[in-house]
């Protein structure tokens, strides 16, 4: 895990290195352009943990495996958090380039909608007591959250959006990204996946000595 | 680097930063109180089996 969080540690160095003073200003945003190199990880990293979530899930229901469960709420809670880092930094930039915070199109809707309805997942375990029932009740709530990210994800080629389309060569858009940019971005998902590993790792130590606390409580009941 | 906009994708940045700062203090403060309560618990549980 600390080897993890030091390579994560050396990329994100890299990566704003590159960011603020390797890449080339953008002809028409100046330097709000910039904030995409984390705007676009964090949703990816958000999108990738609500995956993650998702089977984990399936796995709870199928297998009735607290390791899954552990796992799902860790890595929802994670991915919240970069959600909110993508919420937010998309804000910022909007504000400049559409000269309004928020537009109510598909795709800034959509993704809401999937963050809240996450936030939804997390008070809905705070409020069972009862682990098997609160991990049977939260692994449903995931698996039915997660098409919401699919639309999510989608959004931007199913329908005409404020938000901008693919500009990505990985989603079919030649020649709207310069290839160096994209190298930066692609590096910057690494380095935050990374840091949202090791995040995950610890909460999900957490949530094994939160356990261990239940067993420990139940023998000092007994006493 | 060109400055037009420079003071907001400072803020977009630093709001970035500041919502996972934020989430890192909370996770380093929940390790320390289950640690704690940890602790309390089996010197609790200790204290029992020996009365």
């Amino acid at each position: 895990m600390y080897a993890l969080a030091a390579i994560a540690g050396v990329l994100l160095v890299r990566n704003l290195y590159e960011t603020f003073l390797s890449l080339p200003d953008e002809a028409l945003q100046g330097a709000i352009y910039r904030i995409i190199f984390f705007h676009v990880p964090a949703a990816w990293t958000f999108m990738l943990g609500a995956l993650v979530a998702m089977v984990a899930s399936v796995i709870v229901l199928i297998r009735k495996s607290f390791a899954a469960d552990a796992l799902a709420a860790s890595v929802t809670e994670i991915a919240l958090v970069f959600g909110a880092v993508n919420l937010a930094t998309g804000m910022v930039w909007a504000r400049i380039i559409w000269g309004i915070w928020w537009a109510w199109d598909a795709r800034l809707t959509s993704m809401l909608i999937s963050w809240l309805m996450y936030g939804g997942y997390l008070m809905l375990r705070q409020a069972i007591d009862e682990p098997t029932q609160r991990a049977r009740m939260s692994a449903v709530l995931s698996i039915l959250t997660f098409p919401g990210v699919m639309i999510t994800w989608k959004a931007i080629e199913w329908w005409r959006t404020q938000h901008p389309g693919p500009v990505l060569s990985i989603r079919g858009a030649n020649d709207k990204m310069d290839p160096a940019m994209q190298s930066v971005l692609y590096w910057n998902f690494l380095a935050v996946l990374l840091f949202a590993v090791v995040l995950t790792l610890i909460r999900m130590r957490q949530e094994e000595t939160r356990r261990e606390l239940d067993g420990l409580r139940r023998e000092a009941h007994a006493i | 680097m060109d400055s037009r906009n420079f003071l907001y994708m400072f803020y977009g940045f630093a709001v970035a930063w500041v919502a996972v700062i934020i989430y890192v203090v909370t996770l380093v403060a929940r390790e320390r109180k289950l640690r704690d309560e940890m602790r309390r618990l089996r010197q609790m549980i200790e204290t029992g089996e020996r009365a």
